[in-house]
């Protein structure tokens, strides 16, 4: 019997793995690549619609897979960031939306599930991962009409519960709800999720939350504090919850140490690998980030890291080598009454 | 490892920030005002569609102490769905009532799930109850945990709402079981609402409604300690209504009663709460005996009350807006003005702390310097922002230019007694020093201005040396004044040339103190390849004003500096060892390689269009009220470190309202500028026959009366060296002009030259400096800056609308042009205006050229400097190429063969052209 992912929270610090983006680009795919034969007459262009891979070119991305895996995930991220019928509008590709979800749950199950067989004793998991939409719920993009939204809380739920769908049916072992920049739309995608369990009576898949600060305000896009933007998220009893992406793992540390004193769950952090440069290249290396990590790991911050932007393999393999030594992030007692201050 | 934490069940909720109830909480003022059942103005405001009035009444409950704020939309003449969609989106676009939690009420499920959907914060829920069945009520509340929401259970069942303290207790005890069991909610995230009803309504079985909550209430916290209790407290007193002194006394003295019995929460006019000590003790007894039922036979003490009530006059109550502050002691005044940049008072205040404390420095030591820290912290925490506090600094200068003449006096007198003791002594040093300074050359310094403001309010000693500061002045003043560090600033890329020359003769002169390097045109980069090289005592590059204030504090501490300095120094090489990488990874053609792949024009199917006029044409005076419609605001809000597109940023959840504030003071200064002519704009365009005789070379003739062979001027242009993808050009801006068949000096017929033409331009708004003087005078910062940003858009805005002027009308090769502000902006026209030391033309030195065109600097009065940057700074110039296939490019690295060539085409010197072109150089 396979461990649950609980049971290895519980026992190390787990890895997720590093940037699908990043890895994409190394393998110089143009549009006729992205295309594939079934695609050949589409009508828009879809370079740069790395989801569609997993349809056109899914030995590209199982392989990517498999190179985390082989650098220590214990955790991969289906290739499934803009995989919701409002994000593929940019390529008219809405009515895909469940299909892209079904195709990438398949190829992270299948790399995910290899490995697990050769080696048991560190069984992988895939998470389905569920990003933040190009269109944001609290904010309006009309200035002069600041009650505007270019969408609805339903036409977004509506999106996400078809991609849970997509991603439940592909068999994913756990919903990743990231990079949250308007604590709005992930409310409407933990909406999504209860919803869409409950009303298809299956058992709820964990839920891990991963939100998005921005600057040194220490707040969201959508301008919420670290602590509030939990508070909103709470109901969702998550497995995680956590940060990733804008930051660095210099930047990300007040953040996350702040987490690791509220949260009632497992935390996480993947970073990216530093800030851009001046040419908006990522050039932190792997064993700088690393041993940045190393040291949250030191502190009792985390239970699950790994990376964000510009993070390749060998930062995964840093990382998983720095912190294995250590103990991780035990989970608070949750008080059941008021205790006398 | 750190020891294990414990998590309490309190009760959390959320707007922008977070709401924790902890036991010591005490009581949360829910305000009631943005109820359309409660209050008669909102109602009114939201029937007209008058949200923006509607927000102030929300702003003023936060203002005025509200923890949540209820908003309630029941109202039969109202959609209200469409109306609490309306108001929430709203109210989401306002930090400063974001921030707080929101607290959706409706009689109407459908109108508390629309409001759900609006929020990104954690809601309460007013209300849900059993009164059509627990059925309902499990859908319902499951809906508000999908959403997760806390959500307030109404004391009300299928046989109506619980009145007595049984029926009370009971329903909540059932509703309790229900939601913890079945829906799966936690505790604290249940609060009970066990109804308040009014008493002293002359109605005998009334007399208990307020006894019979608070008493239910202590029981439901006994049974039940995680929930909540809250109720809507006005309605106990609902028969004094119209009486608002006598409401008022009443809801205290509830309230005192009620949280006693542990009552959590309660909606409230928050703005509206006395004290309970504070009712005059008259007054206070009536309103207890009423509440608690006590000496009530016959209705006795309501009559009492009642009588009582009719002999006080409702006082009027004066708008005393947030003026509470004057109340308090001179020290927290001053804090407070600073914090919240306020002037009205603070040169009473200052004089008042002058009288308090025993020497005026120490009101600048002491209650001023506090205020500023706290300012500081804020700015560093995110929780300020700038415009915010340049408004800090103006109180403070303020407050320092009262104190200045007794320091002054008193500095005197202690000369004069030294004198006479004979025992001269000089002024211990005070706070560390900084010395700024543009560098020579260069005239631009808005971002010097705010980084000396921002400085400044963190108590250092700002010496500004201005604009266009020689290296050996920067330097002298430096060693004479013993400054502790050294910042440059410059906009255009020939000063960073200049800060390599300061950095290497610091270190000539063997001084030892950091250099901060700042400035659009800067990089951390730049800093690392050139500067930091040559000076070893600390480079620093500084991106932004924020960021000044922690490398001031690190280089001045001398615990932290060794250390910033080492990480800073493996930061820089690791940046020039990277350059170095990259640089030789980059591919380059050979300069013939790279004229011959330039862009392949279709002349043959060109005609080009020749302008309406030949020569010069001058603008004098221009309308400035013309030009401000151009205006491209988001470089407004860059300047002052605020990013984001505009006009989105106005309405950003984080630094919106602050960029609102400063959109508004802007545009108030903009009209009083344009109103008073305080400015002027002047401008000039030219065009003139131009013929393209080798590949980067163009001949113009600049006296179109003159067809003999004079009057050419032949301007020389620099190509894209680098190696481009299969089919893609290396552009040059002689691409854009036609080659003719002669040259001009060999022309026997017009038909022989390509019949093509140039433009050029040049604006400048000029008149500032009285009226920077004047701000300066008066210690005001925040508006010298606001104008000086504002000349600089003028100009841009000039050079925008003259532009179109010539696309439809000088030159007019586009007539029939549409085109909207935003696509200005975002150049979607035909035709380019491409400037000297820009990216498409990075070679300064031609704008010698292009101002001899346009008839020199008397045409305009723009003066050049020695580093060719323009004065007055707000000053635009550039070529104009209307030929359709033009475009805006970057001419990026060049290499040594096409200096070479560049500099003998120039007729300069092969190193005086590297030291112009020194960075774009590969």
């Amino acid at each position: 019997m396979k461990k649950t992912i609980q049971q290895c929270l519980s026992e190390r610090i787990l890895i997720i793995d590093g940037a699908m983006g990043t890895m994409i680009q190394q393998h110089k795919l143009d549009e006729k690549d992205y295309r594939g034969e079934r695609f050949k007459d589409w009508h828009t262009d879809v370079k740069g619609n790395n989801d569609l891979l997993s349809i056109t070119r899914p030995q590209v991305i199982v392989d990517i897979h498999k190179e985390y895996l082989e650098a220590g995930a214990d955790i991969i991220e289906t290739n499934t960031f803009s995989s919701t019928s409002i994000a593929q509008a940019d390529y008219d590709m809405q009515s895909l939306a469940y299909e892209l979800n079904v195709a990438s749950a398949k190829c992270a199950r299948k790399a995910a599930d290899e490995y697990t067989v050769k080696d048991p004793a560190k069984p992988r998991f895939v998470a389905g991962a569920i990003g933040p939409l190009n269109k944001t719920l609290s904010l309006s993009p009309d200035v002069n009409n600041p009650g505007y939204r270019a969408v609805t809380f339903d036409e977004v739920a509506a999106a996400y519960t078809e991609q849970i769908k997509g991603l439940v049916d592909g068999g994913v072992d756990i919903l990743l709800i990231e990079t949250i920049f308007d604590t709005l739309n992930a409310k409407a995608a933990i909406y999504a999720a209860k919803k869409y369990f409950r009303e298809a009576a299956l058992p709820e898949l964990p839920i891990m939350i991963s939100g998005t600060i921005t600057d040194a305000s220490g707040r969201t896009l959508s301008g919420q504090t670290l602590e509030a933007f939990y508070v909103s998220v709470m109901h969702a009893k998550p497995l995680s919850i956590g940060l990733n992406c804008a930051l660095g793992a210099t930047q990300m540390r007040p953040h996350i140490e702040e987490l690791s004193q509220i949260a009632g769950c497992y935390t996480s952090a993947y970073p990216n690998a530093g800030l851009p440069n001046a040419f908006g290249e990522y050039d932190e290396q792997p064993q700088e980030t690393a041993h940045i990590i190393e040291e949250w790991a030191k502190e009792g911050f985390v239970n699950i890291v790994g990376g964000c932007c510009g993070t390749t393999p060998d930062h995964i393999k840093h990382i998983a080598e720095q912190v294995k030594h250590f103990e991780p992030r035990q989970l608070p007692v949750i008080e059941l009454e008021l205790v006398e201050q | 490892m750190s020891e294990v934490i414990h998590i309490n069940p309190y009760l959390r909720l959320a707007g922008l920030e977070p709401l924790i109830v902890r036991p010591e909480t005490n009581f949360v003022n829910v305000g009631e005002r943005t109820n359309v059942t409660g209050s008669k103005k909102f109602a009114r405001l939201i029937r007209e569609d008058k949200y923006e009035e509607a927000l102030s009444v929300a702003r003023q409950q936060v203002e005025s102490g509200a923890q949540v704020i209820d908003v309630n939309m029941d109202d039969a003449l109202l959609d209200g769905i469409k109306a609490m969609t309306t108001f929430l989106n709203l109210v989401q676009a306002e930090p400063d009532i974001a921030k707080i939690p929101i607290m959706i009420d409706s009689s109407k499920f459908e109108i508390i799930e629309a409001g759900l959907k609006c929020v990104q914060g954690k809601c309460i829920v007013n209300s849900i109850s059993m009164k059509e069945g627990e059925e309902k009520f499990i859908e319902q509340a499951f809906t508000c945990q999908r959403y997760g929401a806390s959500v307030i259970v109404m004391a009300f069942d299928e046989q109506g709402q619980a009145d007595t303290k049984e029926r009370k207790i009971d329903i909540c005890k059932r509703a309790y079981k229900i939601l913890t069991q079945q829906v799966g909610y936690d505790p604290q995230d249940i609060i009970f609402d066990p109804n308040i009803f009014a008493v002293a309504t002359g109605i005998e079985e009334h007399n208990n409604y307020a006894v019979d909550f608070i008493e239910a209430t202590k029981e439901i916290k006994k049974l039940m300690p995680l929930t909540k209790v809250s109720g809507g407290v006005s309605n106990v007193s609902f028969s004094f209504r119209g009486n608002d002194h006598v409401r008022e006394a009443i809801h205290s003295v509830f309230l005192y009663h009620a949280i006693k019995a542990g009552m959590d929460m309660g909606i409230v006019n928050a703005g509206q709460l006395v004290v309970y000590d504070e009712i005059e003790p008259g007054l206070r007894e009536m309103c207890e005996d009423v509440l608690l039922n006590r000496n009530n036979d016959n209705n006795e003490a309501t009559e009492r009350l009642i009588v009582h009530a009719e002999t006080v006059k409702a006082k009027g109550k004066v708008e005393v807006k947030d003026e509470k502050w004057r109340n308090d002691e001179v020290e927290k005044r001053l804090s407070h003005a600073l914090v919240n940049g306020i002037t009205d008072y603070i040169d009473a205040d200052t004089e008042e702390a002058r009288l308090k404390y025993p020497k005026p420095l120490d009101v600048i030591e002491g209650p001023l310097m506090d205020g500023m820290n706290i300012v500081g912290d804020l700015f560093g925490a995110g929780k300020m922002f700038l415009p915010q506090v340049v408004k800090s600094a103006r109180v403070m200068k303020k407050a320092v230019a009262v104190l200045t003449p007794y320091i002054e006096q008193e500095k005197e007198e202690r000369k004069q007694a030294h004198l006479s003791a004979g025992t001269t002594n000089e002024e211990a040093a005070g706070a560390a020093k900084i010395l700024l300074a543009t560098v020579k050359g260069d005239v631009h310094d808005i971002g010097k201005n705010i980084v000396g403001v921002v400085l400044g309010c963190n108590g250092y000693d700002i010496i500004d040396l201005g604009v266009m500061v020689a290296t050996d002045k920067i330097l002298d003043t430096a060693i004479k004044e013993k400054v502790d560090i050294i910042g440059l600033s410059g906009l255009i890329t020939p000063s960073l040339d200049e800060m390599v020359h300061v950095a290497h003769e610091m270190k000539r002169r063997g001084m030892t103190l950091p250099l901060l390097i700042g400035g659009a045109t800067t990089s951390r980069m730049h800093t690392a390849v050139k500067i930091a090289p040559q000076y070893n005592d600390g480079v620093v590059h500084v991106l932004d004003a924020s960021r000044s204030v922690t490398v001031a504090g690190s280089l001045l501490s001398k615990e932290q500096k060794p250390d910033f300095l080492i990480g800073i120094k493996k930061e820089y090489d690791k940046l020039k060892e990277d350059f170095g990488n990259k640089r030789s990874s980059k591919a380059y053609l050979r300069f013939e390689e790279a004229q011959k792949n330039g862009a392949v024009m279709n002349w043959d199917n060109y005609t080009p269009v020749t302008p309406t006029f030949t020569g010069t044409k001058i603008l004098e005076n221009y309308a400035l009220e013309e030009i401000a419609a151009y205006i491209d605001w988001q470089p407004f809000f860059i300047a002052w470190e605020m990013h984001g597109k505009f006009p989105q940023l106005l309405s950003d959840p984080v630094i919106g309202v602050e960029a609102t504030k400063l959109y508004n003071d802007a545009k108030k200064l903009l009209q009083q500028v344009i109103d008073e002519k305080w400015l002027s704009a002047k401008g000039v365009v030219g065009f003139w026959p131009a013929n393209k005789i080798a590949a980067d070379t163009i001949d113009v003739k600049a006296h179109s009366n003159s067809p003999e062979k004079r009057g050419l001027v032949r301007l020389e242009f620099l190509r894209q060296q680098i190696k481009k993808a299969e089919g893609q050009p290396n552009l040059s801006l002689a691409d854009f002009i036609k080659p003719g068949s002669k040259v001009f000096n060999d022309l026997s017929s017009p038909a022989e030259w390509g019949a093509d033409h140039i433009g050029a331009f040049s604006v400048t708004i000029s008149g500032i400096e009285q009226h920077i003087k004047n701000f300066e005078s008066n210690h005001d910062d925040y508006n010298k800056i606001i104008l000086q940003a504002l000349a600089d858009r003028l100009a841009e805005a000039f050079a925008e609308l003259l532009h179109k002027k010539t696309r439809q009308e000088y030159w007019g090769y586009v007539k029939d042009e549409q085109l909207s502000n935003e696509a200005l902006i975002k150049e979607e026209y035909q035709g380019i205006r491409p400037a000297p030391g820009y990216p498409a033309c990075p070679d300064h030195t031609e704008k010698y050229k292009l101002f001899q065109l346009l008839g020199g600097e008397k045409a305009t009065g723009i003066m050049l400097t020695e580093s060719l940057a323009m004065y007055p700074a707000a000053s635009v110039c550039g070529w104009y190429f209307a030929n359709p296939e033009s475009k805006y490019f970057g001419v990026g690295k060049i290499s040594e063969d096409q200096l070479n060539d560049y500099a003998k085409r120039k007729g300069m010197g092969l190193e005086d052209a590297r030291r112009w072109l020194r960075p774009i150089l590969e």
